[in-house]
């Protein structure tokens, strides 16, 4: 499955705080208005100007803090098809999978604003048209790949009633 | 091989031999919303068809973020989690009752739990031997309902401290230090494993903090061993019965051990706006300071009250510095009013806010200007963490609150020791 858009660049340590912030929290059960302000202390204008398909990239440790689902999700919401970043916190990462956005570990210094890239899923590569080269993104284990083929953890549920996961010992 | 806390707790709960790397699907002991989270699990158990949950009795839905509700869509959805609590028999905590970190351990933890909340500082209950882990919304509304979660088993690292605290220092300055060190990705996905003869002589209450800011350093938990200090704190709440002893093989494998010498420490604090950036108070002294906040689920218990009115007792507030004191929970505050902390503190200007989660959130009760500068003993001063990306959040212990509080500007609080 092939992606295309493009880059939207952010340092390191972006914060759910950054994502989704605080004073809007009265807004986490309306999700269309919340993805209004999505990124808002990062980039005030990323909400208003990007476009279905676009990718945000981050440096070090993106989406550290608050376990809110609502972050990755108004990510999604605002029409982005993928993250990629260095490192990831742990539930944010975990929640990208859960909501059904997928999250790629991989050099972003590679990736400027505003390039193109296409990011080859099942491949493992994002082609970076803008700069003619191309870059590997670290396998998500099996576990993830399977919840993100499924729609997200809710559709993976529905769809096999239960949590059907191929887990267990031993692993490499 | 020997094995972590991680690893045993984990084993139990998948049913065979767990090792770092591998992935298991474990069950749930406990799990947590609260109203910030529990709104998108209960709408997404709904589209499921899965309004259930498998331990209705430890099973928590927390009214505390924005509670009392300064909003009328926020009252909505505290009616969201009453309604779910009444149809699923699942317990509610209603506003005013206390911040779920503190009420989970005060009534619901055991050793050897696996505990899932959607509020990243579950973590506080590895203090209470608990594997204990904060999640989104959809993982713990599963876990809720099925009563189990899927688990990528982690490396532990061995946090050994020693050495005696010296007056003035706290388990707050010690996390602060030790994230300062690793920084705030320095132990992403991992479990953190506190131990060593500083943390065996240490009180229950001071354990919490350790455990709670443990996902700031990117930890999946921190776990202290059960012994009997869990065991007072487990009697002491009428749940004698559900002590274990639970301690790491003497053989166990880290990934690795960070030595921290806790009688070198000096009062730590952490500069906006992320958690690593520490300095000790020397390198500190002299930031103008507009508000402080003494509580959360950090430091909002009645030692850390205890310490604030011992250092407010008989003076003031500097004049243009507010003081917002937060009980953690309806227990605490209670305790705090009869042993007189409440009174001591009310006298020093403070303004005493309901059990909950305060102005840490940014949702209200202490909202910061543009330009303002808070000292918080909360967990996180994240840019725009408590209400405006404007402000700025330090963050130390309630010792230097206090002491900061009357000075009007970051301060020692060795030097109001008596």
């Amino acid at each position: 499955m092939k992606l295309r858009g493009k880059s939207w660049k952010f340092g390191d340590d972006i914060s759910t705080d950054h994502i989704a912030p605080g004073r809007y929290f009265h807004l986490r059960s309306n999700l269309p208005e919340l993805a209004k302000h999505v990124l808002e202390d990062a980039d005030p204008e990323f909400a208003g100007k990007v476009q279905k398909g676009d990718f945000v990239v981050g440096g070090n440790n993106f989406g550290l803090g608050s376990s809110r689902e609502h972050a990755p999700t108004i990510i999604r919401v605002a029409g982005v098809s993928a993250v990629m970043a260095k490192s990831f916190a742990r539930i944010f990462f975990r929640n990208c999978i859960n909501v059904g956005l997928p999250a790629l570990i991989c050099d972003t210094d590679q990736i400027d604003q505003g390039d193109d890239l296409e990011v080859d899923l099942t491949g493992g590569k994002i082609e970076n048209k803008t700069k003619g080269t191309v870059i590997e993104f670290t396998p998500l284990p099996i576990v993830m790949v399977e919840i993100l083929q499924d729609g997200g953890l809710a559709e993976h549920v529905r769809k096999h009633g239960d949590l059907d996961l191929s887990c267990g010992p031993p692993k490499e | 091989m020997g094995k972590t806390i991680a690893e045993k707790i984990l084993s139990e709960h998948a049913g065979c031999d767990v090792h770092p790397g591998e992935i298991h699907i474990v069950t749930v002991d406990v799990t947590l919303v609260q109203d910030g989270t529990g709104p998108l699990a209960v709408k997404q158990l709904q589209s499921l068809g899965l309004e259930k949950v498998a331990h209705p009795e430890r099973t928590v839905l927390f009214l505390d973020h924005a509670a009392p509700s300064p909003r009328k869509e926020l009252s909505n959805d505290h009616v969201t989690l009453r309604s779910f609590a009444e149809k699923t028999g699942a317990v509610l905590s209603e506003v005013g009752d206390g911040v779920c970190h503190q009420v989970i351990n005060e009534g619901y933890v055991n050793p050897g739990d696996v505990l899932i909340g959607a509020d990243s500082h579950t973590c506080t209950g590895g203090a209470l031997c608990a594997f204990s882990t904060g999640m989104g919304s959809t993982d713990v509304a599963i876990g809720m309902a099925l009563g189990k979660t899927w688990m990528l088993i982690p490396p532990t690292i061995r946090i050994e401290v020693t050495g005696t605290l010296q007056p003035g220092v706290y388990s707050k300055d010690i996390i602060l230090h030790l994230i300062g060190t690793i920084g705030a990705d320095g132990a992403t996905y991992k479990a953190l494993e506190f131990g060593g003869p500083t943390i065996d002589a240490m009180e229950q209450s001071e354990r919490f903090t350790l455990a709670n800011m443990a996902v700031e350093a990117g930890a999946k938990c921190g776990l202290i061993a059960s012994d009997d200090v869990t065991r007072e704190y487990l009697d002491s709440r009428g749940r004698a019965a559900n002590f274990r002893e639970i301690a790491p093989d003497p053989d166990a494998e880290y990934e690795r051990v960070v030595e921290i010498d806790a009688s070198k420490l000096a009062p730590t604090v952490s500069f906006p706006h992320t958690v690593d950036n520490t300095r000790t108070i020397d390198e500190a002294k002299g930031v103008k300071i507009d508000q402080v906040v003494i509580g959360t689920c950090t430091n909002g218990r009645l030692h850390d009250l205890m310490v604030a009115a011992s250092i407010l007792r008989g003076k003031h507030r500097h004049k243009d510095t507010r003081l917002i004191v937060i009980p953690a929970s309806r227990e605490v505050y209670l305790d705090a009013l009869r042993a007189g902390y409440l009174e001591t503190l009310v006298e020093a200007g403070a303004a005493i806010v309901n059990p909950g989660c305060g102005p840490c959130v940014g949702v209200h009760e202490g909202v910061l200007a543009d330009g303002e500068k808070c000292l918080s003993t909360q967990n996180r001063n994240f840019h725009g963490r408590m209400g405006n990306p404007k402000g700025e959040i330090y963050l130390g212990s309630p010792a230097m609150a206090a002491a900061t509080a009357i000075r009007g500007e970051l301060a020692d609080p060795r030097e109001f020791l008596s």
